[in-house]
């Protein structure tokens, strides 16, 4: 059942357009604009712009989007509304602003929505990351009824209590954007004037589906788990041990990186289907073993062993 | 009146999960009370409370300016201690008055039980009630209980369910000056998000609803109910279709909206070839729509939205709610036809991979002893004459009962396992018993829950229930307090439902201790000991008490004289509390049972039962005609109650044991049971305790609680 690509007559934005508008916004709003990750992650809180960047007492804004791959969501290019891969517009404010939702509703204005003719909410739906040792509350916001972004007052990353508070805006762009075009399929949004979604994105959802449901070697999928989490507790390791100068340079990023490949990882073994419920639990608190201690030594290395300057 | 003053609240709030608005309104209400009637500032108007997403609010028309100044009578030492033989005050009088912050002259003289003692007045100024509120207000935010509450400038800071960002409190139409963080009390609130007027500036408590109303905000839920509702129909209701009834959907879109609004929108009516089940979940669960049904109760193709706005003029709004159910039934029908591609039992092995419980193993393995325990119950029943379920059958939806699991509709719309299971059943060809069996597997969901509607879903019921029963007390799972995560309550309930509405003729000791068996050849290391089957006895038999007190309306001293009378065939053991019921108001039932437990009383009494009971009672040991008389009638009663018995003709051996009861009186007016000859005194007990066994075999009279019917 491949889905048909139509030709539409397109109103709303081109996806890029959409992107260029919400950077624009955020980015006059005193957000640093970042760039993706280039390590593969699940979802924009993994970007270590909003991991690390939670943690610890100073301000930060930053925005960015974040392609994030869920290899269980894949549906090889058939469904209309599934992705393995979606795009994340993800921007952090710290701390939340007081007028954070006003703010926030000013931006969907950016996009041509105009407020007062559509039916906006905000529905409870707290937000969770296990392999993340992270959790916050806050709401789903429904445009007519369509999730378009998870609003959350992020309270605990890194299983570690935050203070002062961040607030993350997840938008989902590719619903967005076919929301704004008045498309029903994914693959027939878009992305710049000339070229759809699917043109651009429909051999990578083919491929991808196919490998993270029936390709992926389990074997060297679970050893590359292995590999990457030996190399993280390696690191981690390592770093009580540096003395004062040398723990600044010391690579807890890198660490992080690793513990990112085993979330990524385990995602895979998931999609493929070769661990059970039990085995699934002990696989996250592995990797969320991790980033609890990647956050721990991040904030000691930030700002007890070598602090930088503020503002450096 | 002067000293009085109107009263008005309101915490300004960034959306309030529905789902815990009404308590928290319900609560805002009880605390301010509290407080105002504890400050002795209630001048004895009620607090009204208000809510919507967005805030939280309470009126009151009339609170106490100022409390009324408080006297106190302080007790010091006693009038000897504190004057001199010649009334001068001592240093212990002087010393009181000091520290009462008085003269020794103020001081005076009281009568106590203890004698004479010297007294001071105190009287502490009333303090101000905007003082008093401003100190009280902070403490009632922090006071509303919550779920989960969350931080939202520092951990230090407040904790509330969502961040207050506005706060209103006047009295007497002045403000009550306090700070919760950053936010500085007011009168300024906030109206709809996109309608009216966004800054309000409020006067008084009286014009707090209307105002806010004239901007697009309905504070008070009933309204927005009522709104609703009518809405819903006038929508809705046209050419033979009608919104379908749903009171908690209703309850949710009441706490979701400041000002609700029913739109109606379309479907592709191709949609209506999915199961009506999975439909209505979609836009029940996911949507929170109402689905519209025709008389036949077949859906038609449309849906109603409630909206947070007044209109939808351009149809924008409508379209954006198709065109996202659209999508959600395509996602719904991808599943349904993906899921299909193969049986239904080809997703057996797929089960060895899902943990049911840890020590318990997979739900393959799960699958596995449900159908050996189902199997089992249906032969059992067959036997007893029980045909309409065959064993076939009720392997059959045991096998597949689980396979839904794995399904990606039962994934996505966790809530619907078993229903989708039976449906992918049907649609692949099973036979209706098995389908249906699988569809309603997880019947009943409480106490006025249908169950199963065949047989064969009935056994399957039993078989699943009993199984997580055994199996989670085996490994120590057993439920305490709130915590019951495998629902072991409602399966106990359901268990029980079941075979007193079907009136199956089960044992329930047996089907326990087959399920014990069972379980122990499917996983080695488990024993399963005679203690647990003891402890699910009893808490199958704690549930059968609740459920016949709360939904057949029996007493519970009639269901405890019959449980105990023997609990193992629920069926039975509901004739025999019927027969006790019937005949509990006739004359001679009561008397009897106090006379029963009487009897127990003095058998306790007599010490081990080895030292003076005797084989059978002896004729030649009696002295009185009374204890003849008893003996007798009680032979003549017990032959003909146990033909009644066997016959289960509760009432009428009852009513034959009732007709004892002069005999009985007769017995302990003439007869002294501890006889000073201790073959007499053996012979009166023995007869005592045969009179006991005989005739308790229906129901333990000495259970009846005399005087206190429930």
């Amino acid at each position: 059942m491949r889905s048909k690509v139509q030709p539409e007559v397109f109103h709303g934005l081109p996806f890029q357009d959409l992107v260029l508008n919400l950077e624009r916004f955020w980015s006059d709003r005193d957000c640093v604009l970042q760039q993706p990750y280039d390590v593969e992650v699940g979802a924009g809180t993994m970007h270590p712009e909003t991991f690390l960047r939670v943690l610890g007492p100073d301000p930060y804004r930053v925005a960015y989007v974040q392609p994030s791959r869920r290899p269980a969501d894949g549906r090889y290019g058939e469904n209309p509304n599934r992705l393995f891969k979606h795009h994340q517009m993800q921007v952090i404010l710290k701390p939340a602003p007081a007028d954070v939702q006003n703010v926030y509703l000013e931006s969907l204005t950016s996009l041509g929505i105009d407020l007062p003719t559509h039916d906006i909410r905000f529905e409870e739906d707290n937000w969770e990351s296990p392999t993340l040792g992270a959790w916050g509350v806050g709401w789903q916001v429904l445009l007519d009824g369509l999730e378009i972004t998870q609003f959350t007052y992020f309270q605990q990353c890194g299983g570690v209590d935050l203070d002062p508070v961040s607030v993350e805006l997840t938008y989902g762009l590719d619903r967005i954007a076919a929301y704004l075009q008045g498309v029903d399929n994914v693959y027939a949004v878009r992305w710049t004037k000339r070229l759809n979604y699917g043109a651009i994105r429909l051999a990578e959802e083919e491929q991808f589906s196919t490998y993270n449901f029936e390709r992926a070697d389990p074997q060297i999928t679970r050893k590359l788990f292995e590999l990457h989490e030996r190399e993280a507790i390696h690191l981690l390791d390592g770093y009580a041990k540096q003395s004062a100068a040398a723990k600044r340079r010391y690579p807890i990023m890198a660490a992080y990186d690793q513990c990112l490949k085993c979330s990524h990882l385990f995602n895979l073994l998931d999609s493929r289907g070769v661990i059970s419920t039990t085995e699934r639990a002990q696989l996250m608190a592995r990797v969320r073993q991790l980033a609890c201690r990647v956050a721990e030594d991040y904030l000691d290395q930030r700002y007890s062993a070598a602090p930088h300057e503020v503002g450096r | 009146m002067k000293g009085t003053g109107d009263f008005l609240f309101e915490i300004g709030c960034e959306e309030i999960p529905a789902g815990m608005l009404s308590a928290a309104i319900r609560e805002l209400q009880v605390i301010l009370e509290k407080f105002i009637s504890a400050s002795n500032l209630s001048a004895g108007a009620a607090v009204i409370s208000y809510g919507s997403p967005r805030r939280l609010a309470a009126t009151c028309s009339s609170v106490l300016l100022r409390q009324s100044d408080e006297v106190r009578e302080i007790t010091g030492p006693p009038k000897n201690v504190a004057y001199d033989n010649v009334g001068r005050p001592t240093r212990a009088a002087e010393s009181f008055a000091e520290k009462q912050g008085l003269n020794v002259g103020q001081l005076y003289i009281v009568q106590t039980p203890r004698g004479e003692y010297v007294a001071a007045k105190i009287v502490s100024k009333g303090r101000p009630a905007d003082k008093i509120l401003a100190e009280v207000l902070p403490k009632t935010i922090a006071e509303i209980p919550w779920p989960r509450s969350m931080y939202w400038v520092g951990i230090r800071s407040v904790h509330f369910i969502r961040p207050i960002r506005w706060i209103v409190a006047l009295l007497g139409g002045r403000v009550i000056p306090f700070r919760i963080d950053e936010v500085v009390s007011g009168r300024r609130t906030y109206g709809h998000r996109f309608l009216g007027k966004s800054r309000i500036d409020l006067r008084n408590s009286a014009e707090y609803v209307d105002k806010l109303r004239r901007n697009f905000v309905l504070v008070r839920p009933e309204e927005r109910r009522r709104r609703i509702e009518s809405e819903l129909q006038s929508a809705g209701s046209k050419g033979g279709i009608k919104p379908r009834q749903d009171a908690s959907l209703l309850d949710q879109v009441v706490y979701l909206n400041e000002f609700p609004k029913v739109l109606r929108g379309e479907f592709d009516p191709a949609f209506l070839q999915l199961p009506k089940e999975i439909l209505i979940t979609v836009m029940r669960d996911h949507q929170k729509y109402f689905a519209l049904e025709r008389r036949d109760g077949t859906l038609a193709p449309g849906f109603l939205a409630v909206i947070n706005l007044n209109k939808d003029a351009a149809g924008i709004i409508r379209a954006g709610h198709e065109r996202v159910l659209r999508a959600r039934f395509a996602d719904a029908r991808f599943f349904w036809d993906s899921d299909l591609k193969c049986r239904l039992a080809d997703y057996l092995p797929k089960l060895n991979g899902v943990t049911f419980q840890e020590k318990l193993g997979s739900y393959g393995l799960k699958v596995e002893r449900v159908r050996s325990l189902a199997r089992w119950i249906a032969e059992q029943l067959f036997a007893e004459g029980v045909h309409e379920a065959s064993v076939g059958g009720v392997d059959r939806s045991a096998e597949l009962a689980k396979c839904d699991l794995v399904t990606d509709m039962v994934r996505e719309f966790p809530e619907l396992q078993g229903v989708v299971g039976g449906l992918y059943a049907k649609a692949q060809g099973e036979p209706e018993e098995v389908s249906w069996a699988v569809y309603d597997q997880y019947l009943p969901a409480g106490l006025d829950d249908h169950i199963p509607r065949n047989l064969t879903g009935c056994v399957l019921a039993l078989a699943d229930k009993m199984d997580s029963l055994v199996g989670c007390f085996s490994v120590g799972l057993i439920p305490t307090g709130s915590s019951d995560p495998f629902a072991l309550r409602r399966s106990a309930l359901g268990i029980v439902k079941i075979i007193i509405e079907k009136r199956l003729p089960l044992s329930l000791s047996g089907a326990i201790s087959r399920a014990s068996s069972i379980l122990q050849a499917s996983q080695k290391g488990i024993t399963s000991d005679a203690r647990t089957e003891i402890l699910v006895t009893d808490f199958l038999l704690e549930r059968a008490r609740y459920a016949l007190r709360e939904r057949w309306g029996f007493a519970y001293d009639e269901i405890n004289a019959a449980l105990a009378a023997g609990p193992d065939d629920l069926v039975d053991a509901m004739q025999r509390i019927e027969a006790v019921r019937a005949i509990r108001k006739t004359k001679d039932f009561e008397p009897l049972a106090v006379s029963f437990k009487r009897i127990r009383k003095i058998l306790e009494k007599a010490g081990p039962v080895a030292e003076w009971r005797l084989p059978s009672v002896h004729v030649e040991f009696f002295s009185e005609p009374a204890e003849k008389d008893l003996y007798a009638a009680a032979a003549t009663v017990a032959k003909r109650a146990e033909e009644d018995k066997r016959a289960r003709r509760y009432k009428e051996a009852l009513e034959r044991i009732a007709g004892l009861r002069p005999k009985v009186d007769a017995f302990f007016d003439g007869v002294m049971v501890m006889a000073e000859n201790s073959d007499v005194r053996k012979n009166r007990l023995t007869l005592l305790s045969e009179l006991l066994g005989q005739f308790s075999t229906i129901a333990d009279f000495s259970e009846i609680v005399v005087g206190d019917h429930s």
